[in-house]
């Protein structure tokens, strides 16, 4: 029955539309893309504008300009000085490691990214390569360290660079997993007392700046410690980064953990196992495997975060480069030093984002079969 | 010795005992680390305590946006940062949200200069790290741009030299009470308004005016507010200098360097956030606005962005606050923010462990506060299921 007192809703129509033309077909021909409309074509206009107006001005001061061989008094004046480059690259890569052994900081960098594109096919992913990889990282310690098998022995405050950064980084992922399966767990427990004490850890790490965490290591470690213990400066920022690496894992490894069916435990009890079996051959496995796409993206964090230790005063990639511009006989031509430091961030970090694309794809083909 | 075993081999035992173990762990851990502490402060002859914050700084803060002088205290040098870094990260968030929605719909364009030059802007902001950004921008505006003399002018009244990047600023001559009031009094009307029109067109299903109308007539009540109390507009232009320029707004180039970081490095993350959400809803939900006859940009506001936001809002919670934890780096190019004011402050007084402990505690506030503001505003937008 229709209550009459109820006003004529105005949006009712009382004859049929006109039928409209088919939409269009989903591929258009790229002149459509660019000029198929007044918008497109404005865009496309005023992007080429852009690029016509900036290319010659990129263009003059990388190429035309550019100073390739010589010193610093030929780059005043100049566009790019790419010589700086070429005489600086050894100390911006490798900082003040002594120049006669070099040849150690190259091949422990050689190690690492050789055993990372190692690991890459997961057909690769064995318990060998787990060995192979702490037999690497310890090894290229020992190789960076030297004072065995007549190495000479360079201290920590001599190493700088790219090794730095990669060792930084294999360090504190390498360590920081164990520690965040515990927290992870210990957040999953049912009992109370672990289960506050990972909350309150990984909260209170993700809640504060890696820059606090880098200061407490370097400034607040010492003073903790008993008398007459003493850390090594880089041991003490791995210290830092070891933990955030950690929190930061444990929230990834939670959502896998999360994501695996009751069942599975169920099944593994009913099967007769007991709790550390379960948790190791049952649900770890499983959960790891879940969060290998974005356990990636954590990987490009602790890359970019290790960028930071600049501020304890670590001769990093960055900071190495940093050093390099103060040199007073060049014109400090900082935007070509940082544009090297960026694109070697660039190529790690952009590499394993478009690894972890594929690993994606990959898995969500397995799933749906 | 029965009842000993079954009393070892009993599940809630074991667990009262592992937890009570574990706890016993902590404590002792935590204390053995400030017995230690205490005792090498006591043999450095630094005496612990938050005393000293109102001893005088006796250290500059280059810039800030609460009144500081060097011989304010260290407390208040400390709430100077905290302002700074409240400034720099409010205006760097709202500023990126903007960025980053338009480069989420960059991305999503059909037309392939606008989401080519977007996905070429967002991979390299992303993959490389801040604080080699912040440098290069700092150095940029240092050491690349010529001195004031040879300044930078885009428009007039836009300076941009080694000193910095100077702006007009909008001064406002005469008594502006009424004026304030009026725009206030308009504001309130308006909402109340909207609202009103809101809830009776639900409830009847016409379409009324009475938002427009209250908008229209508070433009009017202002206009006449403005000409009766004869207020003017100016722009107060900055002027080249002999050292500097003069007048207007100045942004320091540490303030432009960070600022700038920040929201370039920020907005490609908000706008990934963005695309993500708006991506995750589904197409059926568009074919449906468009059987229904909508616009498209109807669309997208009345039926796709409410549903995005769903998707949004938890990751944006977590980008707001990396950007303020992120203005921290403010201290590798000098911006005076609360981290370099506690390293300062830390160099110069031992303190370390009470500056170390601020800067803890106003991080975790932030921190706190900001997830707990976004979990309101989640629930409020939560998707209501029977």
């Amino acid at each position: 029955m229709t209550d009459m007192t109820q006003p004529t809703p105005v949006f009712v129509r009382t004859a049929p539309t006109p039928a409209r033309a088919a939409p269009l077909a989903e591929r258009r021909p790229l002149w459509r893309l660019l000029f198929g409309d007044m918008v497109s074509a404005a865009m496309t206009l005023v992007g080429l504008l852009g690029l016509a107006w900036m290319l010659p001005h990129l263009l003059s001061w990388a190429v035309i300009n550019s100073v390739w061989t010589g010193g610093g008094d030929e780059c005043r004046q100049a566009g790019a000085c790419w010589a700086f480059l070429a005489e600086k690259y050894p100390q911006i890569l490798f900082g003040i490691y002594p120049p006669a052994e070099q040849w150690r900081p190259i091949a422990v960098c050689a190690l690492i990214l050789g055993l990372g594109l190692w690991s890459l096919p997961p057909r690769n992913w064995t318990k060998a390569t787990l060995g192979l990889w702490v037999g690497g990282v310890l090894g290229s310690l020992f190789l960076m360290g030297g004072g065995v098998l007549g190495l000479k022995s360079v201290p920590t405050s001599a190493w700088g660079g790219l090794p730095v950064t990669l060792l930084l980084t294999v360090w504190s992922l390498g360590l920081g997993f164990p520690l965040a399966v515990l927290l992870a767990l210990g957040r999953r427990a049912s009992l109370p007392v672990p289960r506050y004490l990972s909350i309150g850890i990984i909260e209170l790490i993700r809640g504060l700046p890696l820059l606090s965490l880098l200061f407490i290591a370097s400034i607040l470690l010492p003073i903790m410690l008993p008398d007459g213990v003493s850390i090594d400066k880089l041991a003490r920022a791995l210290a830092a980064m070891v933990l955030v690496s950690a929190a930061y894992i444990a929230e990834v490894l939670r959502g896998g953990l999360q994501a695996i069916p009751k069942g599975q435990t169920e099944a593994a009890q009913a099967l007769g196992l007991n709790w550390g079996q379960t948790t190791r051959l049952i649900v770890l496995p499983q959960a790891i495997a879940k969060v290998i796409p974005p356990l990636t993206s954590t990987i490009i964090v602790m890359v970019k975060n290790t960028s930071l230790v600049l501020v304890v005063g670590l001769f990093d990639l960055l900071s190495a480069g940093r050093a390099a511009l103060a040199d007073p006989d060049w014109p400090a031509p900082f935007a070509e030093t940082y544009l090297l430091i960026a694109l070697i961030y660039f190529t790690i970090c952009f590499s394993i984002s478009r690894y972890a694309r594929w690993l994606e794809m990959r898995m969500s083909k397995g799933s749906r079969r | 010795m029965t009842s000993l075993s079954t009393l070892l081999n009993d599940t809630r035992t074991r667990q009262i005992g592992l937890q009570a173990l574990m706890l016993a762990a902590a404590i002792g851990g935590i204390g053995w680390l400030v017995l230690n502490t205490a005792g090498n402060l006591d043999e450095r002859g630094i005496t612990g305590g938050f005393g000293f914050l109102e001893r005088a700084a006796r250290f500059p803060i280059a810039e800030s946006i609460i009144h500081y002088r060097p011989t304010d205290s260290f407390g208040w040098a400390f709430l100077v940062g905290l302002g700074n870094t409240l400034f720099l990260a409010v205006t760097a968030a709202l500023t990126a949200t903007l960025l980053g929605l338009g480069v989420a719909l960059a991305r999503r364009s059909t037309h392939p200069l606008t989401s080519g030059a977007a996905t070429v802007y967002v991979e390299a902001m992303r993959n490389t790290p801040l604080v080699v950004q912040l440098l290069f921008w700092y150095a940029l505006l240092t050491l690349g741009l010529p001195n004031i003399h040879m300044a930078f002018t885009p428009i007039d009244g836009v300076i941009l030299a080694d000193r910095g990047l100077y702006l007009p600023r909008p001064v406002i001559a005469g008594d502006k009470g009424p004026f304030v009031a009026a725009l206030l009094l308009g504001l309130a009307a308006t909402a109340a308004a909207w609202r009103y029109g809101r809830i009776q067109r639900l409830r009847t299903g016409i379409p009324n005016h009475y938002g427009w109308i209250a908008v229209f007539s508070t433009l009017l009540l202002v206009g006449l507010v403005w000409i009766s109390s004869s207020l003017a507009l100016s722009l107060d232009r900055p002027v080249i200098g002999r050292f500097n320029a003069t007048g207007g707004m100045g942004l320091s180039p540490e303030f432009t360097a960070v600022f700038a970081g920040l929201l370039l490095y920020s907005a490609a993350f908000i706008g990934e956030i963005i695309r993500g959400g708006i991506d995750a809803v589904d197409k059926g939900q568009w074919e449906a606005g468009r059987a229904l006859g909508l616009e498209e940009g109807k669309i997208l506001r009345l039926i796709v962005i409410p549903q995005a936001l769903r998707v949004i809002i938890p990751p944006m919670t977590s980008q707001y606050i990396n950007i303020t934890k992120n203005t921290t780096l403010a201290l590798a190019v000098g911006y005076p923010d609360i981290a370099l004011v506690a390293a300062t402050t830390i160099n110069q007084t031992g303190q370390a462990v009470e500056g170390i402990l601020i800067l803890m505690l106003v991080f975790l506030t932030l921190s706190v506060t900001a997830s707990l503001f976004m979990n309101w505003y989640n629930r409020r937008i939560a998707l209501v299921t029977r």
